[in-house]
């Protein structure tokens, strides 16, 4: 079949297209923005910014989340900041830079257009966040305070302790909870998506299962926006939150959304390693550490001293090494892969050697224990409850984690996915970031996205189907979908097999991280590609679900969580072997320089895999967006 | 890492709202100190599958103490033992070997049991809906640097704002009282300039909305001691100042 990949990209030159896009676009008045109702799955930063703005429009709203209440979403977690161009500092930012560093960052595989306007709405957010009371760290003079981030040479990241995530998305929250004590969006919790509806070509609505009593129920609208968030979880140990998932997301492709460059997953170098083989997660230590503290390794394969014992001359700084104009600061997955190789060499560090040291020695004597303790006070914390070790007397231990995931559902310009009326925002679309995203970026894109694009570029759609009658929930195909979503969920409980989901979970996550996880090759890949197919037969025949469907069971969501990770899983290792380079995140071995750093291929891969669905997870069907740059010459990421 | 031997762990059951609960108990022959105590109920959980019987029912998700969704009583304490920690962050190395560890839901009238662990906590979203908030509509705000807010404002707003909106406080609270979760919110919008606009208004209808569901305070302290992020009763006191204030200000003139 083939599948329309146009981008809708607005005409003129790159800086001017956002500006031309707003200035041409089709509105809806004020007083027909009451007839279009519009659902927001997910209350993330990028599905509460946008529910509470599409509500201070005037749509009908309803927003859907699968936690108690909106403030749990995973953007909390988020620690170290969020960029704009604002060039506070008079370091020599501008729009431009920040596009720049940003289609660099991606290695040269993102929208140029797309990431544009990012850079040009940054700054609305940071005015809007602070308009909204997000308490934002600040000099004596009571002005913003910036810090750098890996993979810029400017201070651009704006901050709120450790802490930006969660006071970014309280902030989008309270904005969500101003519009629902309004009424001018209903809030349904405890809710989980688990099917998109389409009808006549487009996207009709929603199908969900109350957590609670495990009812299915219908719910039509004019647009749909999944704002669901990334499928890094699929590694089974992540530094995502433990119900992060790709149920969403993966549906809407069964129904027909194309699914763009899975294979581009980021693996985040600063987390505590693992300790034993129960752990259920991984804690991430913000990049933002990177600015002072040292990261090393013992010269020696053979070291047993601790770190203080360890002269300077028997440690290998070898980021500073390796990369000296970056540094410490080198982008998240140049540093990954760095610290693999020393700890693949044998000199890791830990019980289990499978960690490097992050040191903040030389930092606490040159700033002295305060300064260290008012910027990192709250992570040095939980390293200590998590570890037992006090990160003020002895260096931390890293290791580098799946963390975010760049690939998602495709989107044009406009935050559309292939299926009309279907949008995705946030960690949940491909658009932004390339093939590896910067730190501070991504609550940059998700408040983007729901702020200052979506509330844009949905009128195009919407304005089309003014006074034109919708299907509403007792349409059949609404009936048929809630059918196959409740016989679904009564077959997991029927298999009755002998192991639970997380058995499963975490089998498959060791596939992906052992053949499609920091480095990649070909036979790998096709190993990857027939254990997790073998394994998902597995998981249909014998797992097993205890409960009932009829009230709370964290087991049967789970479970249905996992079954769309093994499909998903297998649309990676898929991409991942198709996409014959070495580009940001993606390492293929067999693409690299004599010392180790990724080989490009533009000449045959300067494109967007967007991935149909065929109703076969192993044979899915490849389209391609080719990607044209127009102000952007590509060339060799060097950080050194 | 050391291995703990002989856990005991007493826990709540309660199949829903309406029925009737009991405690269960589970032997734990061995864990490892650098286990979780959310890792210890994972495995024990893996087992009662394994065994064919229902998992417990517990709140949690980002593991991190940051998204406040965890919630039980550990051994009676909200959140367990250690100071400054959610459930999610406490590690068995608090324990000995051969401990009994009692685990139950919050306690709290305005958070009813949805299943074993599992409760609503709802009510807290309502008190944020009718005042937690700065009316200012995207689009339009003004530059971020316009107004300089000093340091030590900054500081003691971004204290209250750490806030995770978990509820250790009301369940920790002998009242079942939630004015350290509604005098934080209060105190991280009205300590700032953006803040002033609505300054009595919201600590006005968050109070009241507040008094809707939960007890009165009688400053017990219980709540402070409880906070997983630590957030100070001195944050109450703020409130009641703004509240009584609310009711005899002229908000005409606010800056009298």
């Amino acid at each position: 079949m083939s599948m329309n990949l146009d981008a809708n990209i607005p005409e003129g030159p790159l800086a001017d297209k956002w500006q031309n896009f707003i200035a041409n676009e089709r509105l809806v008045n004020p007083s027909n923005k009451r007839k279009f109702k519009i659902i927001v799955v997910g209350t993330g930063l990028a599905g509460a910014s946008a529910a509470a703005t599409f509500g201070e429009l005037g749509y009908e709203v309803e927003a859907f989340t699968f936690h108690d209440s909106p403030r749990r979403a995973h953007s909390i977690s988020a620690q170290g900041g969020i960029n704009a161009a604002k060039n506070y500092p008079g370091d020599g930012d501008s729009v431009h830079r920040l596009f720049f560093d940003t289609v660099k960052g991606g290695d040269f595989r993102a929208r140029e257009a797309n990431v544009h306007r990012l850079a040009e709405v940054s700054n609305e957010i940071i005015d809007q966040m602070v308009a909204q009371g997000v308490p934002f760290a600040r000099e004596y003079g009571g002005l913003l305070d910036n810090r750098s981030f890996g993979g810029a040479q400017v201070s651009r990241t704006f901050y709120a302790r450790g802490q930006t995530g969660q006071q970014l998305l309280i902030g989008a929250y309270q904005q969500l909870s101003r519009q629902i004590g309004l009424g001018n969006v209903k809030l349904w919790n405890r809710m989980e998506m688990v099917d998109i509806v389409n009808i006549d070509g487009r996207c009709a609505g929603i199908v969900c299962r109350d957590l609670l009593t495990g009812e299915f129920s219908s719910h039509s609208a004019h647009a749909v926006v999944l704002a669901t968030g990334g499928y890094g979880n699929v590694f089974y140990l992540s530094t995502n939150a433990m119900s992060c998932n790709v149920t969403a997301a993966w549906r809407a492709h069964r129904r027909g959304a194309a699914f763009a460059n899975p294979s581009y997953t980021q693996i985040h170098p600063t987390c505590i390693p693992q300790a034993d083989d129960f752990q259920s997660k991984l804690t991430l230590m913000s990049e933002s550490l990177r600015n002072d503290g040292r990261i090393w390794v013992p010269v020696s394969a053979d070291e047993t001293r601790t770190a203080d014992q360890i002269p300077e001359d028997e440690r290998d700084y070898y980021l500073e090494r390796i990369y000296p104009s970056f540094g410490n600061l080198a982008p998240r997955d140049v540093s990954s892969r760095a610290a693999k190789r020393m700890v693949d060499a044998g000199q890791g560090v830990g019980p289990l050697k499978n960690g490097v040291y992050l040191d903040f020695a030389d930092a606490i004597e040159r700033l002295g224990r305060s300064t260290i303790e008012e910027r990192y006070g709250n992570l040095f914390d939980m390293y200590e409850r998590i570890t037992g070790e006090n990160p003020y007397e002895t260096p931390m231990r890293i290791y580098p984690a799946s963390h975010y995931t760049m690939g998602g559902l495709w989107v044009d310009y406009e935050l559309m996915t292939t299926v009309p009326g279907l949008y995705a925002a946030g960690e949940a679309n491909f658009s932004d970031h390339g093939a590896n995203r910067l730190g501070a970026s991504a609550l940059m894109q998700g408040l983007s996205d729901g702020y200052f694009v979506l509330p844009y570029t949905i009128s195009m759609y919407l304005s089309k189907l003014l006074n034109k009658p919708i299907p509403d929930a007792s349409h059949e195909e609404f009936t048929k979908v809630e059918n196959e979503a409740r016989d679904r969920f009564a077959n997991y409980l029927a298999i009755d097999g002998t192991q639970g989901p997380d058995y499963f979970h975490r089998k498959l996550g060791k596939i992906i991280w052992d053949y499609c996880g920091m480095d990649r090759d070909a036979d790998g890949l096709r190993k990857a590609l027939s254990d997790i197919s073998s394994l998902h037969e597995e998981f249909k025949k014998d797992l097993k679900v205890t409960g009932s469907d009829k009230n709370v069971n964290q087991t049967l969501e789970k479970a249905g969580r996992v079954d769309d990770f093994f499909e998903l899983g297998m649309l990676m290792c898929k991409d991942a072997l198709n996409r014959e380079e070495s580009c940001g995140g993606h390492f293929r071995v067999e693409y690299q320089t004599d010392d180790g750093e990724a080989v490009r291929n533009d000449e045959d891969f300067a494109y967007v895999s967007a991935w149909e669905w065929t109703g076969d997870p192993l044979e899915p069907n490849e389209h391609k967006e080719q990607l044209e740059y127009e102000v952007v010459k590509f060339q060799t990421r060097s950080y050194k | 890492m050391t291995i703990l031997t002989n856990i005991t762990i007493k826990i709540w059951r309660q199949e829903g709202p309406d029925t009737e609960g009991r405690f269960e108990t589970h032997q734990i022959p061995e864990i490892s100190d650098e286990a979780s105590f959310l890792e210890l109920l994972d495995i024990l959980n893996e087992r009662l599958i394994e065994e064919g019987k229902e998992a417990i029912v517990f709140d949690h998700d980002c593991r991190e103490g940051i998204c406040g969704t965890c919630s039980m009583m550990i051994d009676g304490q909200a959140h367990g033992p250690q100071k400054g920690t959610a459930t999610c962050q406490l590690h068995m190395r608090t324990f000995s070997s051969g401990d009994e560890i009692v685990v139950e839901p919050w306690r709290a009238t305005a958070f009813p049991i949805i299943k074993d662990l599992m409760v609503d906590r709802a009510p807290f979203d309502r008190i944020m809906e009718v005042g937690g908030f700065i009316t200012a509509p995207t689009g339009g705000a003004p530059d971020a640097n316009i107004i300089p807010i000093p340091k030590p404002v900054i500081d003691a707003s971004m204290d209250a704002a750490s806030c995770i909106g978990c509820g250790a406080c009301v369940a920790a609270c002998p009242n079942g009282a939630a004015n350290l979760f509604t005098a934080a919110k209060i105190t991280h919008l009205n300590l700032l300039p953006q803040g002033q606009a609505e300054r009595y208004k919201r600590a006005e209808a968050m109070v009241e909305k507040m008094d809707e569901y939960f007890g009165s305070c009688t400053n017990h302290g219980e709540c402070e001691a409880a906070c997983p992020k630590e957030i100070s009763i001195d944050t109450i006191a703020t409130m009641n100042v703004d509240y009584w204030k609310s009711k005899f200000k002229n908000r005409q003139h606010l800056d009298r």
